[in-house]
């Protein structure tokens, strides 16, 4: 098909042709064109359909504001649903298709939803879906879930990549129309750092669609001269392609940029888009304003717009929305339309003006004190019915209505920081009110200035002020005139008047919610969903508080307004997340065994960032029970070997390095000998355990303290606290070393014959000379300096080696090899987590954030003698009751049962409910050593609870089994072997 | 938004942990008759003023240390900022 509504004129390029598609059909445009301007040209109107009653549309503006014409874009992985057409910018081989019908767009079978559209009026969801209960789930969620939403996304990973990126200016000028211009071109010869953004492909704002001049060069000519002295500028970003979607803290702006949104695919290593953070010290808002409709009976046929977007279509694209056109005023904007589109050679079906002294014209009809009261044309406008001043009323012919209701300033970044908008009576609209961001200042039409010459001096005056320059430039002439304007906002009458397209609201909606008692503005738009669609009721939100106005007998101002959040238009999650997504979400941290470790085949978990190994999976095992259970029995058994080096790792040095881990442990460290190893349980001030470890005292002023892996962080954090806050004078110095050395555990039996042939003969690691808990700077391998500790998680023989960790690979290969001799076995955090719950020790199951140190068995270890971080409130009453929560072990009187985690215990007879819960399985595990299933529980008053039977429930997984109450400590509970 | 820290000079807030009430230095005397009321004021008692608020943040991603940020929560506007340290000093705290 040709372009038969392309004429004459406009910045789009003729000396290419551009093809593309729309639902399954080819057509061709030019660069310049958007997918709606192409489309027009092509005769297409139809672009697709209203959400609620499937009501064909086509689009009403020209513009982001655009509510109906939503299209999907790019097909397979890259499809974007929701996209305005108005915003696209053509390039060959764009794919779209409409969306939110039933077979062809012509024929949506879910139409049929607009015959029973009493049914569905304002509150309906409200009215509809509160009974029975029972109904939810299985018939309304679904349905709502299935309407909700016009497009559909792709369900497929986004082939394309988004960035972040950080700019700083002296000033920020946001919108590149004549205020924009203005301000930038005054900033830019000031020599200022200026940035300037535009939601546009093409700046120059509304100078690219009027038919205005600036001196002695046409609106156009003037925007694009300027934008090339901006260019030219050293000290300029010109960023077209580029909404400001937010104002925030402290002068700093989102920015998205389009980068290749207007392209075929993104070229080599570039990015969609980008999410911009500006920082300025000053901002000029030179949004312009949007136009607004009146709504009448069927005012939302496709090919009836908003007559700036009509003259944009015209004008600027060169693409006649139809070939014969009327016009529907309030004010002299249709005029400028109605000469703009005779100039054009576009038949004027006539000039509809509700003001009775309309101005004549000799070139076409001007119907003064008329209004439009229908509209006919099943899937686009075809006549319009006119109820002239007398109230006679006749059809007119036309393919298109431009309409004009008066300008809204886009005052939405000046509601970032709780601005709120004040009415302007002479305008007819909301302009920026309030407290505005602070540096912000608004100018040109976003201000209330609406003629060019207003935009103009506005804008080089806000320059002026922000960077105190003396003199205001010279301005070129422009016109000047006043906007004169009745206000008029709804056709009275019957049928339905559309406010919100987007969302299907019509006038009736607003007065349902009035008679209802909705009457606040919040309440109305909650209650009618005006304004809640992804345009945001950019053309009419200022509509339905007009008529809530007229229905409460207020004044608008009296009404109020609701405010505007960012995003200023809808925009991609995508280029929230940038480039942290998949595997770049969060770092990955791997040990230093991980390589070695992967080559063992071992089968890896993530424990915070970090990949540890989990087993390591032998030929034949099939499986992990069968080489987690060879991994405890080998260590029990001979020696084991396992990468501890994720614990966190936190050097305390200083004079009063023993004093601050009195106050950051509850139990006592100044009486530590030089040499030996602590275990410290850290509370919270408010009594909890927070997180346990060891201290191992180096030197007197040397410690080397251990926190849990996940807690490595926070415990930093929480020591830096009491360092700088609690005693900015201790003589203490801390530093995490976590990463700084490698650590491995080797325990069993014969960990000491291992470790003999690694540690250098001169450090003596016999059981006299280095006993349970001590600790030494060692030599090991021949000289390399390294620590060890003799501390045990497994309950075995163990010790803890620490080198430097560009050494950790090294180690773990020696200690392999001879260990060899002994049938060395590493062993993963499931081998670990079986030790260490057969031993009874805490982990992280246990140190749960609700537990106290008397929860955990520990509560003598809490000095009472000494002050230390949640001393005082772990003795609160509450905390200390006879029936607290003790750990217990627990062993199920069934050897074949198993005791899941999770589960709940209750009495062995009665009731199974929460108030008669008796505590919960905090860890369990198969234990190859004692050959049944055991868990570690917390039971009320449990200590004293040994030998009794209770049950243990888990309704969600159906189990209930006896298990019988026992120590924790379920395997050498005197540590015999630990001090072997 | 944006810390000026007393240091280091302007720096994003996303450089920074928040932690809350700057009165949270102010921890009490164990030693006192009165030492679990006033210990449970100051872990559970907070003010939460609609307007200037002293407040703990700590700079996590750059020097490790904690600021006393003097912020209206009701603009956001942040009006001083100093070394937590410094005022845990003046506070009496140093012995």
């Amino acid at each position: 098909m040709s372009q038969i509504n392309r004429i004459d004129g406009g910045q789009i390029d003729r000396t290419q042709t551009l093809k593309f598609n729309f639902n399954a059909k080819t057509y061709t445009g030019h660069p310049g064109d958007t997918l709606a301007s192409a489309l027009l040209a092509n005769g297409v109107r139809l672009m697709g359909r209203s959400f609620k009653y499937h009501r064909p549309r086509g689009p009403l503006t020209a513009g982001s504001e655009e509510p109906n014409a939503l299209v999907e874009l790019r097909g397979g992985a890259r499809a974007e649903p929701n996209t305005r057409a108005t915003t696209i910018e053509l390039y060959n081989g764009l794919w779209a298709r409409s969306q939110n019908h039933l077979g062809p767009l012509g024929l949506d079978v879910m139409a049929v939803n607009d015959l029973f559209s009493d049914f569905l009026s304002a509150g309906f969801y409200y009215k509809t879906f509160m009974w029975p209960a029972a109904f939810w789930e299985k018939l309304y969620e679904p349905v709502i879930r299935r309407a909700a939403g016009l497009g559909a996304l792709s369900g497929k990973a986004d082939p394309d990549t988004y960035d972040k990126g950080y700019l700083h200016c002296d000033l920020l000028v946001i919108g590149a129309g004549p205020s924009g211009l203005m301000a930038a071109r005054t900033a830019a010869r000031a020599g200022a750092q200026v940035i300037l953004t535009d939601e546009d492909f093409r700046m120059g704002g509304r100078l690219n669609s009027e038919t205005l001049e600036i001196g002695e060069q046409t609106g156009a000519d003037w925007a694009a001269d300027t934008v090339a002295e901006l260019a030219a500028q050293p000290n300029v970003r010109l960023m077209p392609r580029t909404t400001s979607i937010g104002a925030f803290d402290h002068g700093i702006y989102g920015a998205v940029e389009r980068v290749s949104d207007h392209l075929h695919r993104p070229e080599d290593g570039k990015p969609r888009q980008i999410l911009w953070r500006i920082y300025t010290r000053q901002t000029i808002l030179c949004a312009g304003a949007t136009e607004r409709p009146i709504a009448f009976r069927n005012n939302d046929r496709p090919g009836i717009m908003l007559g700036s977007a009509v003259r944009s279509y015209v004008n600027r694209f060169g693409a006649a929305p139809a070939r014969q056109i009327a016009v529907f005023t309030n004010s002299d904007d249709g005029h400028k339309t109605a000469q703009d589109l005779h100039a054009k050679g576009i038949r004027v079906a006539g000039v509809i003006d509700i003001r009775k002294d309309a101005p004549r014209s000799d070139a076409y009809d001007v119907f003064a004190g008329s209004k439009v009261t229908d509209s006919k044309g099943r899937l686009g406008l075809r006549r319009i019915e006119v109820e002239r001043a007398d109230g006679t009323r006749h059809w007119i012919d036309c393919g298109a209505l431009a309409v004009s209701g008066g300008w809204n300033p886009n005052v939405h970044l000046t509601c970032h920081q709780r601005g709120r908008p004040q009415w302007n009576e002479s305008l007819a609209a909301f302009v920026p009110g309030g407290v505005l961001p602070p540096g912000l200042s608004v100018a040109g039409a976003a201000n209330g200035v609406m003629s060019t010459a207003g935009a103009l001096r506005s804008g080089a005056a806000a320059a002026c002020t922000a960077l105190s320059l003396k003199a205001m430039p010279d301005l070129p002439e422009a016109e000047d005139a006043p906007l004169s304007i009745t206000p008029f906002w709804h056709v009275a009458g019957k049928g339905r008047a559309w406010l919100d397209q987007q969302n299907d609201v019509t006038v009736k909606d607003v007065k349902l919610s009035h008679q209802e008692g909705y009457r606040s503005v919040e309440h109305l738009k909650r209650y009618t969903t005006l304004g809640m669609a992804t345009d945001q009721g950019k053309t009419s939100n200022v509509g339905g508080l007009a008529i809530l106005a007229e229905l409460a007998g207020k004044s608008i101002p009296d009404v109020g307004t609701t405010i505007f959040r960012p995003p200023y238009t809808p925009t991609a999650i995508g280029v929230f997340a940038g480039r942290s997504r998949g595997k770049a979400f969060k770092p990955t941290r791997k040990t230093p065994s991980h390589i070695w470790a992967e080559e063992q085949g071992a089968v890896f978990v993530e424990a915070g960032n970090w990949l540890r190994a989990q087993w390591f999976p032998r030929a034949g095992e099939t499986h992990w029970r069968q080489s987690v259970d060879r991994e405890v029995q080998a260590t029990r058994g001979s020696v084991g070997v396992c990468d501890v080096t994720t614990l966190g790792k936190i050097d305390v040095q200083g004079s009063d390095a023993a004093a601050f881990l009195n106050k950051v442990y509850c139990n006592g460290f100044a009486k530590l000998p030089v040499g030996r190893t602590r275990y410290g349980l850290m509370l919270r001030e408010d009594g909890i355990a927070m997180d346990d470890g060891t201290a191992a005292r180096l030197a007197e002023d040397h410690f080397v303290v251990t926190t849990t892996t996940a807690n490595a962080v926070s415990v930093y954090r929480h020591m830096e606290f009491v360092r700088q806050c609690l005693f900015p004078d201790m003589d203490v110095q801390l530093i995490s070393t976590t990463e700084s050395w490698a650590q491995f555990a080797v325990a069993g039996p014969n960990a000491r014959k291992v470790l003999q042939k690694i540690v250098d003969p001169s450090c003596d690691i016999s059981n006299d000379a280095f006993p349970f808990m001590a600790c030494a700077e060692i030599t090991l391998c021949g000289g390399l300096r390294g620590r060890l500790f003799r501390i045990s998680f497994s309950g075995e023989l163990a010790y803890e080696i620490a080198v430097p960790t560009r050494y950790g690979d090294a180690l773990i290969r020696r200690i392999m090899e001879v260990g060899a001799p002994y049938d060395i076995t590493p062993y993963g955090t499931e081998a670990l987590g079986v030790m260490r719950i057969e031993k009874g020790h805490a982990a992280g199951n246990e140190l749960n954030g609700t537990t106290t140190a008397l929860n955990l068995g520990l509560g003598r270890m809490v000095s009472q003698t000494k002050d230390s971080i949640g001393t005082v409130l772990s003795r609160r009453e509450g905390l200390n009751a006879p029936d607290a929560l003790r750990q217990v072990g627990l062993r199920p009187l069934d050897p074949k049962d198993k005791v899941p985690a999770g589960a709940h215990l209750m009495a062995a007879t009665g009731p199974v409910d929460a108030a008669h819960d008796q505590g919960y399985v905090t860890s369990a595990c198969y234990s190859p050593t004692l050959g049944h299933h055991i868990a570690l529980a917390f039971l009320k008053n449990g200590a004293e609870r040994l030998g009794e039977t209770l049950r243990l429930v888990s309704p969600l997984t159906g189990v209930e089994t006896h298990v019988e109450v026992v120590s924790p400590h379920f395997f050498d509970p005197q540590g015999d072997r630990l001090r072997a | 938004m944006i810390i000026n820290h007393p240091l280091l000079g302007p720096r994003d807030a996303s450089e920074f942990t928040y932690l809350g009430d700057a009165a949270l230095i102010d921890r009490p005397d164990p030693d006192t008759a009165t030492a679990a009321r006033d210990f449970y004021e100051y872990q559970y008692l907070r003010d939460n003023p609609a307007g200037t608020l002293r407040e703990l943040w700590y700079h996590e991603a750059g020097d490790r240390a904690w600021l006393v940020v003097t912020r209206n929560t009701l603009t956001h506007e942040i009006t001083h900022v100093e070394l937590a340290r410094d005022v845990a000093r003046k506070a009496g705290r140093s012995t």
